[in-house]
C-alpha cells in the first residue's frame, strides 16, 4: 500500500513538469497546464470511484454523494475530512477545506496566491471525475481567498 | 456499526490505489507530451530524481535510520527500511558484485504497475522509471552517487522485476575555498 506523502510528492512534481512542459507564457498557455492536470485529476477521480463496491454507490439523494466525496473521499486522499459543505439546495455546493494539504507546503496568507490554482487544478478534477461514476455530471472550479484555505465550487449539470 | 466498518475500509483501499492511478495518470500524459519512449523514460527519471531529493528528508525524519556505514547496509535501508515505508513491499537482495559496489533489488510484485498492460507501440518504455530516479536523488543527498536501472520488468514478460543498483562514488562534502 503506497504511503500518502508519496501522492503528495508525486502531485508537486507533475504540477512543475506539466507547467514546464505545457505553458507559453500567455494566459492560453496556462489555461492549457491547467485543464491537462484537471484532466488527470478527472480520470484518477473516476477509476477510484469506478473500483467501489455497488453497496456504496446505493446513495439516496445528491447530497448523500457529495457528504461522501467530504467524508471517505476526502480521508481516502488526504488524510481529513472536508471542513464544511454548504449548499443552495438547488444543484451548488460549496465545500470548504481550511488547511488544504496540497496548499499547506506553501507559505499561509497571499504571498503564493497566483500559484495556488496550479496546485487545485488536479484535485478539481477528481471530484469531477469522482462525481461522474456515481452518476452525477458536473463543473468543478477552486478559490482560494487566503492560503491554506480553499473552497471547491460543485455545480451540478442537469443532462 | 456496519456502515462504519464498511466506511473504513473503502478508505483505505482508495488511498492505497490512489498514488498508482496518479503515477499511471502520469505516465498516460507524458506519452502524449513526447514523441518517443526514450523521452519520457528521461522525464521520469528526471522526476524521480526531483522527488528523491526531498523525500530523503521525509524518510530520515520519520525512519529514524542512523548513517550507513558501507553499501551492504545501504542496500538493507532501501529494501526493508524504504521500501516498507513507501510502497508495503520489501524487495529482496540478490547478486552482490564481487567487489560489493553492486547488487540488485528483486520486487515480486510492483505496486505501480497494478492493473497496467504496456500497449505495443510502447516496447521501450521503462514504466517504473520514476523510482530510478527517486533512488538516485535520494542518495546523492546522502552523499552517495549512484546508477539505477530497470534490468527485469515484469510488464515486459519478465518473471520478477529487478532493479540493478551501482555504486559509482562518495560525494564529497564541498567545502567553502580557504577552509581546509
Amino acid at each position: 500500500m503506497a504511503d500518502a506523502a508519496l501522492f503528495e510528492f508525486l502531485h508537486t512534481e507533475m504540477v512543475a513538469e506539466l507547467w514546464a512542459h505545457h505553458s507559453d507564457p500567455g494566459p492560453g498557455g496556462q489555461k492549457m497546464s491547467l485543464s491537462v492536470l484537471e484532466g488527470m485529476g478527472f480520470r484518477v477521480g473516476q477509476a477510484l470511484g469506478e473500483r467501489l463496491p455497488q453497496e456504496t454507490l446505493a446513495f439516496r439523494e445528491e447530497l448523500d454523494v457529495l457528504k461522501f466525496l467530504c467524508k471517505d473521499l476526502w480521508v481516502a486522499v488526504f488524510q481529513k475530512q472536508m471542513d464544511s459543505l454548504r449548499t443552495n439546495h438547488q444543484g451548488t455546493y460549496v465545500l470548504q477545506d481550511n488547511s488544504f494539504p496540497l496548499l499547506i507546503r506553501m507559505a499561509a496568507g497571499l504571498q503564493y496566491l497566483e500559484e495556488a490554482p496550479k496546485f487545485l487544478a488536479f484535485t478539481c478534477g477528481l471530484l469531477r471525475g469522482a462525481l461522474s461514476t456515481l452518476g452525477i455530471k458536473s463543473l468543478v472550479t477552486a478559490s482560494v481567498a487566503s492560503l491554506p484555505t480553499c473552497k471547491f465550487q460543485v455545480v451540478i449539470q442537469k443532462t | 456499526m456496519s456502515r462504519q466498518a464498511n466506511r473504513g475500509t473503502e478508505s483505505k483501499k482508495m488511498s492505497s490505489e490512489l498514488f498508482t492511478l496518479t503515477y499511471g495518470a502520469l505516465v498516460t500524459q507524458l506519452c502524449k507530451d513526447y514523441e518517443n519512449d526514450e523521452d519520457v523514460n528521461k522525464q521520469l527519471d528526471k522526476m524521480g530524481y526531483n522527488i528523491g531529493v526531498r523525500l530523503i528528508e521525509d524518510f530520515l525524519a520519520r525512519s529514524n535510520v542512523g548513517r550507513c556505514h558501507d553499501f551492504r547496509e545501504t542496500a538493507d535501508v532501501i529494501a526493508k527500511v524504504a521500501f516498507k515505508m513507501y510502497l508495503g513491499i520489501t524487495p529482496s537482495i540478490t547478486n552482490w558484485s564481487p567487489a560489493g559496489d553492486e547488487f540488485s533489488l528483486i520486487l515480486e510484485n510492483n505496486p505501480l504497475v497494478d492493473f497496467v498492460e504496456l500497449p505495443d507501440n510502447h516496447s521501450s518504455l521503462i514504466y517504473s522509471n520514476l523510482l530510478c530516479g527517486v533512488l538516485r536523488g535520494a542518495l546523492e543527498m546522502v552523499q552517495m552517487a549512484v546508477e539505477a536501472r530497470f534490468v527485469q520488468d515484469t510488464l515486459k514478460g519478465d518473471g520478477v522485476t529487478e532493479i540493478r543498483m551501482r555504486f559509482i562514488r562518495r560525494i564529497e562534502d564541498n567545502l567553502p575555498a580557504g577552509e581546509e
